[in-house]
């Protein structure tokens, strides 16, 4: 196995007394996806600042492949009205390209229209879109994704996904994402951690939704509402080819449900049954 | 024919401008006015530590202008009391500290409203030779730096996390706006330079879409100010330091209204 791009071991860090990092373990090998997932406060964001070394850990080692190249998209860039900026020379902020590879870049992410436009101009969607074509042009090793959808909406958070997904692919890099749109992220990736402050417990998705810490973090009605969106997603992947994954999750839904039908209806039968036993000792 | 001591002054003055400027633009997106400031009031304790230990005055002004910046890089990194509150501790117990240090200097007459105001019109040709040799390797560092230390200040996780030194970059930044604001003080004097770094800056920013527009825009605003000033003095007769102020503000307003008219129209 080859060592890995970004490893992070023991990370333990306090803010003002209160410990946001508990002896994390973490590392993203090449080619890797995984997801970051936690309620609010969970220290997320921190964990992925001190894997990039922004912030320094209290005790720990983050061990970062010699040359890395990492495409970092935070998850706002607040750019000041104080500093004029066009979408051309933010693309180019920390390397330089042409405007023919900018042009192509944004359009590639469907946002061509707003290459001379003011960065602090922009809406949400449109941050987004330019920050990851600047990660095209930088054609990074590691993409980390910071909330990436954060202010944007419904449908257009579907999109992004796509767009990542695409890009992740072009690419062919390691994907970094916090996230805690649970429902669109799980379908995609590799690898879920879950984290509030330690790694509650990481895994392939489905193994993740099971987890008891898990439900306790998010609670039951929050976990099953992204075990839907993981059917209602393997069963697009179905029509597109993946049959024999894509059927095998559709049963096990499907027999889980009636399992829960079949299990009430043993119950009613076996408290009926109790009861008469009950009646007939007396 | 202009004299000697004009000429002179004109070309300090349109030096420093010209360095001000893109220094000053830092300055305005990086929110450091302050920071400036404390640098240039620390400065008044260089000219008497000059003046005590017999060094030159302008080599102690800019010495203790970088002592400043490293005590202030290192006091900024703790959190107990605010950044803004510890650059104002420092302000204003250097210029406190500077003032009855210079009363200690005894026998040398010293002009401190020279130095609270600027004395445009006494540059000598060592002033300008330093400013020169000063100004330039200023620059040059700064466009050195250009790049990172911009993808720096538009987003510190950005530059860190593509391995950019950003804590370096940072300090070598302050060091460098120290060197400025040492050769600067000649010009506008110890009370007034920030305004010689962010009134041109903030003129330019109307006017610009890309940040080396605002840099260079700000070295423009910045000489016109400083020939707008002489020019000033020279006729109505007024201190020059407070006049290049006077001068840069006015075309701030200028600036201000003539956007306001494109807008509309």
């Amino acid at each position: 196995m080859t060592a890995p791009l970004i490893e992070g071991r023991g990370l333990t860090l306090s803010f003002g007394g209160e410990r946001v990092l508990d002896q994390v373990s973490i590392s993203i090998r090449a080619g890797e996806i995984i997801t970051l997932i936690g309620p609010n406060g969970a220290g997320k964001s921190t964990l992925v600042k001190t894997l990039l070394g922004l912030q320094k850990p209290d005790s720990g080692d983050v061990i970062r492949k010699p040359g890395l190249r990492v495409g970092y998209v935070p998850q706002k860039l607040a750019i000041d009205q104080v500093l004029p900026l066009t979408v051309k020379r933010f693309l180019t902020l920390t390397r330089s390209a042409s405007r023919s590879d900018c042009e192509q870049v944004l359009a590639q992410v469907g946002a061509s229209h707003v290459i001379d436009a003011q960065m602090s101009s922009l809406s949400g969607g449109e941050a987004q879109r330019v920050m990851l074509a600047r990660t095209l042009l930088l054609r990074p090793e590691l993409l980390v994704l910071d909330e990436p959808t954060q202010g944007v909406d419904v449908s257009g958070q579907a999109d992004l996904y796509r767009l990542i997904d695409e890009i992740r692919r072009e690419l062919d890099c390691a994907v970094l994402m916090i996230s805690h749109d649970l429902h669109l992220v799980m379908a995609k990736t590799d690898q879920v951690v879950c984290f509030n402050r330690h790694v509650c417990c990481s895994g392939q998705p489905e193994t993740v939704r099971q987890h008891p810490e898990y439900r306790s973090l998010f609670g039951v009605r929050e976990a099953d509402a992204i075990g839907i969106y993981t059917h209602e997603h393997d069963h697009e992947h179905d029509l597109s080819g993946h049959v024999v994954e894509g059927c095998g999750h559709d049963h096990s839904h499907d027999h889980s449900h009636h399992h829960h039908d079949d299990h009430r209806h043993h119950h009613h039968h076996g408290d009926a049954h109790v009861h008469k036993e009950a009646d007939t000792a007396k | 024919m202009i004299d000697d001591f004009l000429l002179r002054a004109i070309v300090g003055g349109v030096l420093l401008a010209c360095v001000c400027g893109p220094f000053g633009a830092f300055i305005v997106w990086r929110r450091m006015a302050f920071f400036g400031d404390m640098l240039a009031h620390s400065a008044l304790l260089g000219v008497a530590l000059g003046l005590l230990i017999g060094v030159d005055v302008r080599l102690g002004m800019i010495a203790t202008c970088l002592a400043s910046a490293l005590l202030l890089a290192y006091g900024q990194r703790q959190s107990k009391i605010g950044s803004d509150t510890v650059l104002g501790m420092l302000a204003h117990s250097t210029l406190a500290l500077g003032m009855v240090a210079l009363a200690f200097v005894q026998g040398v007459a010293v002009d401190i409203m020279a130095y609270l105001f600027g004395d445009i019109l006494a540059i000598t040709m060592g002033d300008i030779w330093l400013m020169a040799g000063g100004g330039a390797f200023a620059i040059a560092g700064l466009i050195w730096m250009w790049r990172p230390l911009l993808a720096l200040t538009v987003s510190p996780e950005i530059a860190a996390a593509e391995s950019i030194p950003v804590e370096r970059l940072r300090l070598i930044f302050m060091l460098l706006m120290a060197l400025v604001i040492g050769l600067a003080i000649k010009i506008v004097g110890v009370l007034l330079i920030t305004a010689l770094l962010i009134v041109p800056a903030a003129s330019a920013r109307f006017f610009a879409r890309t940040p080396e527009q605002m840099a260079i825009g700000a070295a423009l605003f910045g000489t016109g100010a400083v020939l707008a000033g002489i020019a000033m003095s020279w006729h109505v007769d007024t201190p020059a330091g407070p006049s290049i102020v006077i001068s840069a503000a006015g075309l701030f307003v200028i600036s201000s209204i003539v956007m306001m008219g494109l807008r509309r129209s």
